[in-house]
């Protein structure tokens, strides 16, 4: 019987919760070490400005989602991994990672999505505040998702340095455009398969391959961007926070040794994403100093 | 409806006799070197420049300009305490050292509180009951933490970032120095600071209290100058933080220059703040509000409520009772007690507020401004407000800094919220409405980091405060205010 012809995966981007080829029609080899994987897109600047009008508009719905549900949705997204488990694995080690390890990186992965899950009706719990304030005023300090955030995604790895650095940024409430691993792209649309299986509203979540070097600058540039992570290619540090000045978009760079350290699984990396609101309120009393008003 | 609402008429019933501040208790020197490792320099620039009243433009005293050589005395002496006895103080002995700062400018509230009135031109009542009270607090508030600061960050271990290089600005001179020093010194940390050229005297005032305090010898570090000296906190290699107060396209320029490098960094920036008026809210004391949110300090204040959206059901109401209580605001002698409106902080500033004046104008808009006396000399701007105002106008989007209040109105909830987040600003937002489940309607959907509800421009130690957007970063105040100070 003749060997059955395999069929090939077209690895496509992801904005506003469908897979467009790139705008630009240009496409770059991924090569293991000579033989070819896959074709991946190189995004252009109109495609991250797409995904950008996405994010936006996918603020306001999942912002003002409750806590509960985000949290309930990140949960789904793990469900969703530990179904595609096998194909993570193979698309790991299809890019050159030992299987053993695939398999401890994909199961870690999904156990961190899990971890930043349960965040997410916590945080403000832990990081809000009432405050004592001297005059007849109720006042309490919350935090809130800073909006649109841009994550230049780990470098080398796929998977799991990808979910560690996402997650922090949804889990709040904001949007992402991520800039996917040069190297190791795959698993990014694999994961965007997932999302859109795992009620992530679409827009929420919005994945471009290509040359970060190209796209990076326009990212950093554009002012309807909030934040950006810069979690590894610290070379580009300097440029990145130069041109985020014109909108002063936050900057977070990336501390992390290693992504399957525990030190990473941390609330300190989801407030770095959000902003603090103070509220006030008069507190009707008569006081020597009289009503709050 | 409109032509039902009467003014009121006003005449000479709302004069009241003066009531100055005196001004004998107080001690200025004839010229202030600078505050360097515990000791009044002068500077090596051998330069100095004046410092006016710019009430009536006369001279207070010589303030020295520190240069580049005095810049690295200031660090290195910052530097020598941080690595030396400041690291080595056990944290309670450094909260005691915070106290006693905050009891000294309790002590010498008074002559605290003329000398900001006499160098910046706000009213006696302001730098009385709000500037000084405000900066005493804040120390006290932050002496506390010295020694709890393990109880604010769980599963953290938090170090003083080194030394702090701050600058402020020249519209609460005392209370931004505290809001910079106190949790610095709280945290570990040592201090550069720069106040404002015009406004620097009670700067120099709080370095004698440091003095009185017995601080360890370059824990406080206070130098005077203009922009270059601020430029040279900023650029200075052994610097760890930059804290920064003052305009947004200053502070592009302060995170441009320390783009790359490893200075962490707080900015406390511009602001375009909406004050929303509903058609539900107490209008009496929203109308309170507004003038306070706007003509507090001459409107020299970031988050001055200088876009006032009212609904277009009361806005004749709205606007009458204004124009009414403008009237009624006395404008004249900063050191008189009953003065509502005193100086402009400067000439340039002053010039400033008149181009957008003009350029309100000229955009169409209708100008009514308080009818009153203004004084021959100094700087002076009348309250002012612009009806017939567009989103485009110059004067809805541009920080003025200055009493000017742009008023739109709105019919929909939905649509006011679109209007007051329509700017790259993000500093503070007010809202007024009887109902609550309307409140937290608008204040969760202000883009803004400090949201007033039937209230304005209130100001507390405990109360974070800070921008979202272009209005700046990091928070100043509360708990949340420690973080920038440290590293974890």
């Amino acid at each position: 019987m003749a060997e059955r012809i395999n069929v090939l995966k077209t690895y496509k981007i992801f904005i506003g919760g469908k897979f467009p080829r790139t705008e630009s029609g240009r496409f770059y080899q991924l090569n293991n070490p000579s033989k070819a994987i896959a074709n991946v897109c190189l995004s252009s600047r109109k495609d991250l400005r797409n995904a950008v009008v996405a994010a936006r508009g996918a603020f306001e719905k999942w912002s003002g989602s409750t806590a509960y549900n985000r949290s309930q949705i990140l949960y789904r997204m793990a469900e969703m991994m530990e179904g595609r488990k096998d194909q993570f694995i193979s698309e790991l080690v299809l890019q050159g990672v030992d299987r053993k390890e695939a398999t401890l990186e994909v199961d870690l992965s999904i156990d961190r999505v899990i971890y930043f899950a349960g965040w997410a009706d916590k945080i403000n719990q832990v990081f809000g505040s009432v405050n004592p304030v001297a005059t007849s005023h109720f006042n309490f300090s919350l935090m809130e998702p800073m909006g649109v955030v841009g994550l230049v995604a780990p470098e080398k790895s796929g998977l799991l340095g990808l979910v560690s650095s996402l997650c922090p940024i949804l889990v709040s409430g904001n949007c992402a455009v991520v800039l996917a691993s040069e190297k190791l792209p795959l698993c990014s649309i694999t994961l965007a398969e997932v999302l859109v299986t795992s009620d992530v509203p679409e827009g929420v979540v919005n994945i471009l391959t290509g040359k970060k070097e190209e796209i990076m600058v326009h990212l950093a540039k554009h002012m309807d961007v909030n934040a950006i992570y810069l979690t590894d290619n610290l070379e580009h540090k300097k440029s990145v926070q130069e041109e985020a000045i014109q909108n002063l978009k936050r900057v977070v760079v990336g501390k992390q040794k290693s992504w399957d350290d525990r030190t990473v699984e941390n609330p300190y990396i989801i407030t770095d994403f959000m902003e603090i609101k103070t509220t006030w309120h008069p507190v009707e009393v008569i006081s020597a100093t009289g009503s709050g008003y | 409806m409109n032509k039902e609402i009467k003014p009121l008429k006003f005449s000479g019933k709302w004069d009241f006799d003066p009531a100055p501040e005196s001004v004998d208790h107080i001690s200025l020197k004839d010229q202030y070197g600078l505050f360097i490792n515990g000791k009044f320099e002068n500077p090596q620039t051998s330069n100095y420049f004046p410092s006016i009243n710019p009430a009536n433009e006369e001279h207070l005293s010589m303030i020295a300009e520190a240069g580049e050589k005095d810049i690295n005395a200031a660090v290195s002496a910052a530097r020598k305490a941080f690595d030396g006895p400041w690291s080595k103080m056990s944290a309670k002995e450094r909260g005691k050292y915070i106290f006693r700062i905050a009891r000294l400018i309790q002590e010498k509230s008074r002559e605290l509180a003329v000398i900001e009135t006499l160098d910046g031109g706000k009213p006696i009542r302001e730098s009385r009951d709000v500037d000084v009270p405000i900066a005493a607090a804040h120390f006290f508030y932050y002496a506390g933490w010295t020694d709890k600061l393990n109880y604010a960050f769980p599963n953290r271990d938090p170090k003083p970032v080194g030394v702090a290089g701050q600058v402020i600005p020249w519209n609460f001179p005392l209370m931004m120095a505290a809001w910079k020093i106190a949790p610095a010194l709280a945290t570990g940390n040592t201090v550069v600071l720069k106040p404002a050229e015009t406004t620097s005297l009670t700067a120099l005032k709080l370095a004698e209290i440091i003095q009185e305090a017995d601080l360890p010898k370059g824990v406080v570090n206070i130098i005077t100058g203009a922009g270059a000296t601020g430029a040279g906190i900023v650029n200075h290699q052994d610097i760890d933080k930059i804290a920064f107060t003052g305009s947004t396209g200053v502070g592009k320029i302060i995170m441009k220059a320390i783009a790359g490098s490893n200075k962490k960094s707080t900015m406390e920036l511009g602001g375009k703040a909406a004050n929303i008026i509903f058609e539900d809210a107490p209008l009496d004391q929203a109308v309170e509000g507004v003038i306070n949110g706007i003509y507090f300090n001459q409107g020299h204040v970031c988050c001055a409520g200088s876009r006032l959206f009212v609904q277009e059901s009361v806005y004749d109401v709205v606007l009458r009772k204004l124009k009414d209580r403008i009237q009624s605001l006395i404008l004249g002698n900063p050191l008189d007690k009953n003065t509502d409106i005193g100086a402009i902080n400067s000439k340039e500033q002053l010039g400033t507020i008149n181009k957008y004046l003009k350029i309100g104008q000229q955009e169409g808009a209708d100008m009514f401004q308080l009818e009153c006396p203004i004084p021959k000399k100094g700087f002076w701007c009348p309250p002012t407000l612009f009806t017939n105002v567009s989103q485009s106008h110059v004067i809805a989007k541009e920080e003025i800094f200055g009493p000017v209040l742009a008023i739109q109105t709105f019919r929909t909830i939905d649509e006011v919220i679109t209007k007051a987040n329509n700017t790259p600003f993000g500093l503070s937002a007010g809202v007024w409405t009887d109902k609550g489940s309307k409140i937290f309607n608008l204040t969760s959907q202000m883009r803004a980091g400090v949201v007033w509800a039937n209230t304005y421009n209130k100001f507390d130690p405990t109360s974070p405060f800070g921008g979202y957007k272009e209005s700046g970063h990091g928070r100043e105040g509360g708990l949340h205010g420690l973080t920038p100070y440290l590293n974890f």
